[in-house]
């Protein structure tokens, strides 16, 4: 059994025209047997940035709150907020830190850079980011968001579009994964708000 | 001392995916032609796709030297069933022949993931799915092989029927035109060998219908 | 305060304090957890002028596709690139970080930095680590005492070469050059025969595909050409596009408008006295 499906997670960002969107599932498990239905994975950094971590529950809490602290820290001595890629380089730092014994998780990082322009990338376990223009995953459920993400991105799509296909291909590849599902949670985000949404799904 | 194991195996995965798609009078099978072994190819333009029987088509993936015995012992039981029967086996017959071969090796087992499209005896499509063993299903669509993960929630979105549990009960069969449903098929590897490395090089899509078998081809990516 | 519940800025190097928590579960029976490696094809050769490094774009996670358009060729020094293959992480963080130094020497010496100089860095720091740090390197540059190409192994030994490939497609990349490399190439056969040696790579070993990227390395002067071939565009386009017969139904929305940033006015004289 792998470490990384122990708690069971999916993840996915994607970008859209001027927005990206986040979401996670809900589920939180021990194994097969599931503890939480509505478990948070992602979290705000600040108003244009949010990072989801997926993999094992308890280090992506510590993780959180490690970069939390550097970011306040940042905020103020800059007296500004992060950049996205510069928050990105932070998270790669603080993973590789720790290469021989790595925290179990797998960071995804979306925000809106300068201009507004959406920003996502994805890293393993260890700190090698991965920036791509279209969308990214993570998680148990990963085979299978690749699959669907790819055969549903279409380039340039309006934020209730991009809504849509992030939500479907979310609930799809969670069906199709024991250890993720229970529902999902998406956060699409525009330079003038940020719109969270709740999604029904299987709930088994 | 520590127990010395055996590093020789007698199977080796030669990749690959294939999909099967049932309409209201015609079913659709695919697969790819590449066959690989560990990171290098064998050969770009390997058929995984078998006629069992005029209705019925089965299409492989996993281990080729077992997919290649199967196919041979399913070929001579066949004419077998011909000589004494004196007709060709419905498709519903050959599955059920399928999962007892397979099941006859329970304990070292064929390596290879079938799936087998065809018509059954009222010309509606049929699509049945095993596992290694045997153990089968009759659906609307499945996929086996490396790129299933990848290709199955994309199906389950666009063919899903409505649980069996429902009042009134709906067929296992897709909406969809023969049109669409190549379609659908094309789209569905050309996004699976873009994530998969074992998936690629050309895509062999058999249509069975009333008219009879008509096969179709286009190019993926050779990377 | 106990001191693990201050976040200090750790020293330099790697930490290791998960290492016992993670030998605990291993023990239990839990598998590590498998890096993000690139598959690859990295080749370089020295030409008349100076230096091409290669290298495809494909980084894999076990069979699957995780980076279909990755930068694999690193930058070190105005004069001098890096192509990495391995564990991704290992590989930029240890381009990233011989980079920095390398960039702190020039400062301290006031000269362009050598190729021995990045040679030697890397290999030290690999050696110290007796290959646990997976970056198996094609370094390449032109500095005073001319051009150079050097291949590095994750255990820190290093060869010099007049060509080199590295990576999962080396056979099928060394194949191409060993039949087509001679002295004295010029700089468009250098650039053909490294990206001819790449695209054998990425046809015919799968840890390699996508594109071709070159850097083209002379005296004085670079050229990275990111993204020089895409011989393999997406097949089959669906024109039409998917449309979806089950709308999400969504449990809750809430909305949050983003504070717009308040504009400071020039013109406030209130303040003068």
């Amino acid at each position: 059994m792998s470490i990384f499906e122990y708690n069971g997670s999916a993840l996915i960002a994607m970008v859209g025209k001027n927005c990206f969107a986040i979401a996670s599932d809900r589920r939180l498990g021990v194994q097969l047997q599931t503890v939480a239905t509505d478990f948070q994975r992602i979290y705000k950094i600040h108003d244009k940035l949010l990072i989801g971590l997926s993999g094992l529950a308890t280090d992506a809490q510590t993780l959180y709150q490690r970069l939390v602290f550097r970011h306040k820290l940042y905020q103020l001595r800059e007296e500004r907020d992060m950049r996205p890629e510069t928050f990105a380089s932070l998270v790669s730092a603080i993973l590789y830190e720790k290469r021989f014994g790595p925290y179990f998780c797998q960071p995804v990082i979306a925000g809106l850079s300068d201009e507004d322009k959406p920003f996502i990338c994805t890293m393993d376990s260890i700190g090698a980011k991965e920036l791509a223009k279209d969308f990214v995953v993570a998680g148990t459920a990963s085979e299978s968001l690749y699959g669907a993400c790819e055969a549903m991105f279409k380039p340039d799509m309006e934020p209730e579009e991009l809504f849509e296909t992030v939500s479907q291909a979310l609930l799809s590849s969670v069906d199709r994964d024991c250890l993720s599902g229970w529902g999902g949670h998406v956060y699409v985000v525009t330079p003038t708000e940020v719109k969270e949404r709740i999604l029904k799904g299987r709930m088994d | 001392m520590t127990k010395q194991q055996a590093n020789w195996s007698p199977y080796d995965n030669n990749g690959g995916s294939c999909v099967a798609i049932a309409g209201a009078d015609y079913c659709v099978i695919a697969a790819d032609t590449r066959m690989s072994t560990g990171y290098s190819i064998l050969t770009r333009e390997y058929s995984k796709i078998c006629k069992l029987a005029d209705k019925s088509v089965m299409a492989s993936s996993g281990f080729q030297a077992d997919v290649k015995a199967l196919q041979k012992l399913l070929a001579a039981r066949h004419l077998i069933y011909q000589h004494q029967h004196n007709k060709q086996m419905s498709c519903p017959a050959m599955a059920q022949l399928l999962s007892n071969t397979l099941y006859y090796k329970r304990f070292f087992p064929y390596y290879s993931f079938n799936v087998l499209g065809g018509l059954d005896n009222e010309g509606k499509g049929c699509v049945f799915t095993y596992d290694a063993v045997g153990s089968y299903e009759r659906v609307g669509y499945s996929s086996q092989g490396s790129g299933s993960t990848l290709i199955m929630p994309f199906l389950d979105n666009q063919l899903k029927s409505p649980s069996p549990l429902l009042l009134p009960a709906q067929d296992a069969v897709t909406p969809l035109s023969e049109a669409e449903a190549v379609d659908l098929v094309k789209t569905v590897f050309a996004s699976a060998t873009e994530r998969d490395i074992y998936t690629g090089d050309k895509l062999e899509i058999v249509i069975l219908n009333a008219d009879g078998i008509r096969r179709e081809y286009m190019e993926l990516r050779k990377d | 305060m106990s001191k693990s519940v201050v976040d200090v800025p750790p020293k330099d190097g790697f930490s290791f304090d998960l290492c016992r928590r993670n030998a605990m579960l291993s023990d239990k029976g839990v598998k590590p957890p498998s890096y993000r490696k690139t598959g690859t094809t990295i080749v370089g050769l020295i030409f008349q002028d100076g230096v091409i490094l290669g290298a495809d774009t494909r980084a894999t996670e076990g069979p699957i596709v995780c980076d279909k358009n990755c930068e694999k060729i690193h930058y070190m020094a105005p004069n001098i690139y890096c192509c990495g293959a391995g564990t991704a992480a290992d590989t930029e963080a240890v381009t990233d970080m011989v980079s920095s130094q390398l960039q702190l020497h020039r400062y301290h010496t006031g000269r362009e930095s050598r190729v021995v100089t990045a040679l030697t860095l890397l290999k030290k720091h690999l050696f110290n680590y007796q290959g646990y740090v997976s970056a198996a390197l094609v370094l390449g540059g032109v500095d005073i005492t001319g051009p150079h190409l050097h291949t590095i192994y994750p255990h820190g030994s290093t060869d010099t070469l007049p060509f080199a490939t590295m990576g999962s497609g080396s056979l099928a990349a060394m194949a191409i050059f060993e039949s087509k490399y001679r002295e004295g190439l010029t700089r468009n056969e250098g650039i053909q025969l490294v990206a001819e040696a790449i695209c054998s790579g990425i046809f015919n070993d799968l840890g390699s595909g996508s594109n071709v990227d070159i850097c083209v390395i002379t005296k004085g002067h670079k050229e990275y050409l990111r993204n020089h071939l895409l011989p393999n565009p997406r097949t089959y386009v669906n024109a039409k596009g998917y449309s979806f017969s089950k709308k999400t139904e969504v449990l809750l929305t809430k909305i949050t408008p983003l504070k717009e940033k308040v504009e400071v006015i020039e013109g406030g004289d209130a303040m003068e006295e």
